[in-house]
């Protein structure tokens, strides 16, 4: 078992938090790599992007939003329970280089994902911006951790209750027609998020990375359940990824290929809920 | 026994589910053969001086050896006898070729039909199962020498087997949370309950061999640092394991799946008993299996018992060209699965939501031989027709697996990307380090990969006891 030390709601019980024992992968894990998590003998492989890891303490931490049978299993464990299985790292890690400025986009969840990017691109000598979003101000996560990890945070809340009224992608071109010397955009979120900040970008022609996070069973390159058109090349997010080119990411496909299983998830997440209330 | 006796009965029939009924279920499909019928099929065995038999099995199994001991009621000894060649007994007897091996070459098989040799060693393992009454195999006292084996499927399971009784302490790695390799994630249910392979694992365990699952070599750890853990030698059995496509227009559509997808939701993470797993599977009514190997057959079954009212084998040749073993496809057609063979897809097509609705196909005709000596398929052109289809299984074979290869230096690959090996030893280029099944021929058999652990391991033995 893979227990769970700290575990801690955010974004009004939304978003969980889980530091988990796992000191093999906590050694070898670098921004950017995801793990795969399995609660029980039962349970589906679920990936998930590492948002932190403790060396010392050998653990890795992960975040998560709550969105369907398997999350809601995940948010169910207690600090001292576990997950019965946890594989990683997995995935190329994030290439980190010294290019000058740089921005960090981040959307729900995707906050989590970006936050050891963010950190790792300011410690090797960039100018950081970070742009971080959510729907209102309850549901924004990691913002002081964000505003560390950075030189410049700004944030936006959809329905304007916090920093700017407006969405990332509002701030994001703000910041792109005010710095013409931008080098790479990072942006992690949900895929219509990641969408719109990649069109963005490239009529400002400036690289941009995204982190995909589509539907995987292995995580090493075996089923191929997690192709996504790049450049219209498939590409395995597994292996090749999770990180790539957002001006040559075919997101349509992607959210498509989200919804494979819509039906099925639904009906899984409305047994366990049953189940927990019975 | 005289010989004229023993041709006088017949090969004893394996009972199996009706075809019909067991398309609807994962249970498996042979029932296995009662005691009366084993004794009675073993004593068909003429117990040739020379056995052809041993010659045609990758393990040397003393199969006259253990089917005498069958044909005097004794079943204990005669799993003890395959123990000696053969680890995976209850595994082989269910999916090795024997109409390709030992039963290929059995003297009656010239004139009428072969003893059922596959069917005797199944009943021997399955017996012991239920009974353990066998001694487990003795154990060399320990050497001190470290080994990993990476990758639990048939290959590393039979070098573990083998190491661990010449006292070496063994570990195996496995980047999937169960053992098993190909025989947990990709034989279903029903061809090869998966309680048999745990079991098989759990018997390696109790003689101290360790298995670590969920640990990635060359993403958790690599080669390099188990070595430097103090492990003497490695072997790599991490199976072939990246799947083929066919390139062309809508294969990324949902309900597309590649055979390794499709059959590992179904068999390792049980998306047939969705939802109590939490593993869905997308269920066809109308599925669509493209290529024509075992892997196809396995694929075109399962979606049989999932509830597709057709489940089509598209393949570009012909019957006779046909990759799976003749049983495979007999099987498959006796369930109802229907063959368009000399067939070719050329796109998919999809819905607003984006999920697979159909496929255009060409028919082909069988032209020159191509290289691989088999007549090659040409379409007939402007034969396209289309096939209304919500599932479509991909299953024309696999690549070689990049992860463990490219995280590993001073091992030689070929233009493929398999590894380079000795082919008597299993020896890569590098040091140390031995490689066996389909990471280095490609996809193969079980047995085969069960043979190239076997030399394997005799050859790191070797290696431990007396150097490089």
């Amino acid at each position: 078992m893979f227990k769970i030390v700290k575990r801690q709601e955010m974004a009004e019980g939304t978003v969980i938090l889980n530091e988990i024992e796992a000191p093999l992968i906590a050694k070898k894990a670098k921004p950017g790599q995801f793990v795969i998590l399995k609660a029980n003998e039962t349970g589906e492989r679920i990936p998930l992007t590492i948002a932190d890891t403790d060396t010392e303490k050998g653990t890795i931490t992960i975040i998560f939003m709550i969105v369907g049978k398997s999350t809601a299993l995940f948010s169910t464990l207690k600090e001292g329970e576990g997950y019965m299985d946890v594989i990683g790292p997995l995935g190329k890690p994030t290439h980190i280089e010294k290019l000058g400025k740089v921005v960090c986009v981040g959307g729900g969840t995707g906050v989590a994902v970006l936050h050891p990017i963010t950190r790792a691109l300011k410690e090797i000598g960039n100018h950081v911006f970070c742009v971080i979003g959510a729907r209102n101000r309850d549901l924004l996560i990691l913002e002081e951790k964000m505003k560390a990890a950075s030189h410049e945070l700004l944030v936006c809340t959809d329905d304007g209750s916090y920093g700017h009224h407006g969405f990332v992608t509002d701030v994001l071109k703000d910041l792109l027609t005010k710095n013409d010397d931008i080098k790479l955009v990072v942006a992690i979120g949900p895929v219509p998020m990641m969408k719109a900040c990649s069109g963005l970008t490239k009529e400002f022609g400036v690289k941009t990375l995204v982190s995909l996070n589509p539907i995987m069973v292995d995580g090493t390159g075996m089923c191929g359940g997690c192709r996504v058109t790049v450049g219209g090349k498939t590409k395995f997010a597994c292996v090749d990824g999770p990180e790539f080119d957002g001006h040559e990411v075919d997101f349509d496909e992607l959210s498509l290929r989200l919804r494979a299983y819509v039906e099925d998830e639904k009906k899984s997440h409305e047994c366990f809920l049953e189940k927990i209330k019975g | 026994m005289a010989k004229a006796e023993t041709e006088k009965i017949p090969r004893q029939k394996m009972p199996e589910q009706p075809p019909l009924e067991r398309a609807k279920n994962f249970d498996e499909v042979p029932l296995g053969l009662s005691p009366e019928a084993a004794v009675k099929e073993a004593s068909r065995c003429l117990q040739c001086k020379k056995p052809a038999c041993v010659e045609g099995c990758p393990v040397n199994v003393d199969i006259p050896g253990f089917i005498r001991w069958i044909r005097e009621g004794n079943f204990t000894k005669a799993i003890s006898k395959i123990w000696e060649r053969n680890s995976l007994p209850a595994v082989c007897g269910r999916v090795c070729p024997q109409e390709n091996q030992c039963e290929g070459r059995c003297i009656l098989g010239k004139k009428g039909e072969p003893v059922a040799i596959g069917n005797l060693e199944r009943f021997a393992a399955d017996y012991e199962r239920a009974h353990r009454k066998a001694p487990k195999p003795e154990k060399a006292s320990p050497t001190g020498k470290k080994v990993a084996v990476v990758g639990s499927g048939p290959s590393g399971l039979t070098v573990a087997g083998d190491l661990i009784l010449k006292g070496h302490d063994v570990t195996i790695f496995e980047a999937f949370h169960r053992p098993g390799g190909v025989l947990v994630y990709g034989i279903p249910e029903f061809r090869l309950p998966k309680e048999i392979v745990f079991s098989e694992v759990e018997g390696l365990e109790a003689l101290g061999v360790k298995v670590q699952t969920n640990v990635v070599i060359g993403r958790s750890i690599t080669v390099d640092e188990l070595f430097e853990e103090g492990y003497d030698a490695v072997f790599l059995g991490v199976g072939a394991g990246l799947p083929m496509f066919l390139n062309i227009p809508g294969e990324n559509l949902a309900g597309v799946f590649s055979a390794n997808e499709y059959l590992t939701r179904t068999n390792l993470m049980k998306a047939y008993k969705f939802p109590e797993y939490d593993t869905p599977i997308i269920k066809g009514k109308n599925v669509v299996t493209v290529g024509g190997g075992n892997v196809a057959m396995d694929s075109a079954r399962t979606a049989l018992r999932l509830g597709a009212e057709n489940s089509y084998i598209v393949y570009r040749r012909s019957e006779t060209e046909l990759p799976a073993r003749a049983a495979e496809v007999h099987h498959a057609r006796e369930e109802g699965v229907q063959f368009k063979l000399l067939t070719n897809p050329k796109r998919f097509f999809g819905d607003e939501n984006g999920r697979v609705t159909g496929m255009e196909a060409i028919k082909m005709e069988l032209g020159e031989p191509d290289e691989s000596g088999r007549r090659r398929p040409v379409p007939i052109e402007g034969s396209e027709f289309t096939i209304d289809c919500d599932l479509v299984i991909i299953a024309i074979g696999s690549g070689a697996n990049p992860l463990l290869t490219k995280s590993t230096e001073g091992l030689k690959l070929n233009s493929r990307g398999y590894i380079v090996t000795d082919t008597k030893t299993g020896k890569t280029t590098r040091r140390g380090v031995w490689a066996g099944g389909d990471i280095v021929t490609g996809s193969a058999t079980v047995i085969l990969a069960m043979g190239a652990g076997r030399a394997a391991a005799d050859s790191m033995h070797d290696y431990l006891t007396l150097g490089w």
